[in-house]
């Protein structure tokens, strides 16, 4: 564990040459990298061959609200052949939250990340295919922001009780 | 009226009926459903047309398209994506064609009632409903009651509406 860890930050650092931020009791380990670095990092860990992240297990997608005025997109990494975790994430501006698309490395982030712009309004820059994957398309507003009111009405159906 | 073939046959094999009751009865005794779940009702829904509830005694075969089907049974959760879709398979089947809501969220919503802004609160909302069975999810048991109360309503149609015709007949009956 530690050593991969340690590869883990190495890398980190060698992309990023800052201050390595880890998530604080985060099971299993995770770390907070600058929005600009996550292609980068992404590629580095899938090729490299002592880590071999060869699985992208989950994208969330975090609001934390208008008073903190930030989101976040958090990353679940798996090496299956080392059976190691990782847990990335990177904390966006709320007024325009953007990020570069993963798909380059993983084809399954394709769906993720249409989930996670579907749930939340987040752009991926250089996305195939980045449209509603849950909603209709014509629907108005990303449900899960805790600032989210619906329309009263969808297509002339109310949609209040 | 009982069933046409609960009637004896003692009057050299001729049976007198009305129109009404012929027609109401060959509908009501072959109702196809449309092969279409939406949630979790339509497990119950596939348990009612397995051998243990036998669905297929009412004469319940379902059809996998709805120009061949007669009822719709609106098994599960109707999301606003799914309603356009719903409305367009009840648009696509033949008259006469009913339906039956099946458990509480095609109902009213059901749990979603509150926070479901991804929920139509009742299909009825879309389309009109026949019979409503609660439930979440109903048992093969209510389901089957749900079709026999829809029984009962095709049993009392008319292909006429003598309505006018009939009170003046009892009032020269009252007369007389």
């Amino acid at each position: 564990m530690s050593e991969k860890k340690e590869r883990i930050l190495s890398i980190i650092k060698e992309v990023s040459q800052e201050e390595i931020k880890e998530i604080p009791n985060s099971t299993p380990f995770g770390v907070i990298v600058k929005k600009e670095i996550i292609l980068l990092l992404c590629e580095q860990f899938h090729n490299d061959p002592d880590l071999y992240f060869d699985m992208l297990s989950c994208i969330t997608g975090v609001d934390n609200g208008p008073e903190a005025g930030t989101m976040e997109v958090i990353y679940h990494l798996y090496s299956i052949p080392f059976n190691q975790s990782l847990v990335l994430k990177v904390i966006l501006q709320r007024e325009s939250p953007e990020v570069e698309s993963i798909t380059p490395v993983w084809k399954t982030a394709n769906w993720l990340e249409r989930e996670v712009y579907d749930m939340f309004g987040i752009t991926f820059h250089n996305h195939p295919d980045l449209r509603r994957i849950l909603m209709p398309a014509d629907w108005k507003g990303y449900p899960l922001r805790k600032d989210y009111k619906h329309e009263e009405y969808y297509r002339g159906v109310k949609i209040d009780y | 009226m009982k069933g046409l073939l609960d009637q004896q046959f003692e009057n050299g094999g001729v049976i007198i009926t009305k129109v009404d009751d012929l027609l109401n009865w060959s509908r009501l005794s072959s109702l196809f459903p449309m092969t279409f779940g939406l949630a979790c009702c339509a497990i119950e829904f596939m348990s009612t047309g397995s051998t243990v509830y036998d669905m297929d005694r009412f004469g319940m075969v379902p059809r996998a398209t709805p120009r061949q089907s007669d009822v719709m049974i609106v098994s599960g959760t109707v999301t606003f994506k799914m309603a356009d879709r719903i409305k367009q398979l009840y648009e696509q089947m033949s008259e006469p064609r009913y339906v039956i809501s099946m458990g509480s969220c095609s109902n009213c919503g059901g749990p979603y009632w509150q926070h479901g802004y991804h929920v139509v609160k009742g299909v009825d909302r879309i389309i009109p409903v026949d019979v409503y069975v609660p439930g979440c999810p109903p048992r093969p048991e209510a389901l089957i009651g749900g079709i026999l109360k829809l029984h009962e309503k095709i049993r009392s149609e008319s292909r006429m509406k003598p309505t006018a015709i009939e009170q003046l007949m009892n009032k020269d009956a009252q007369h007389v």
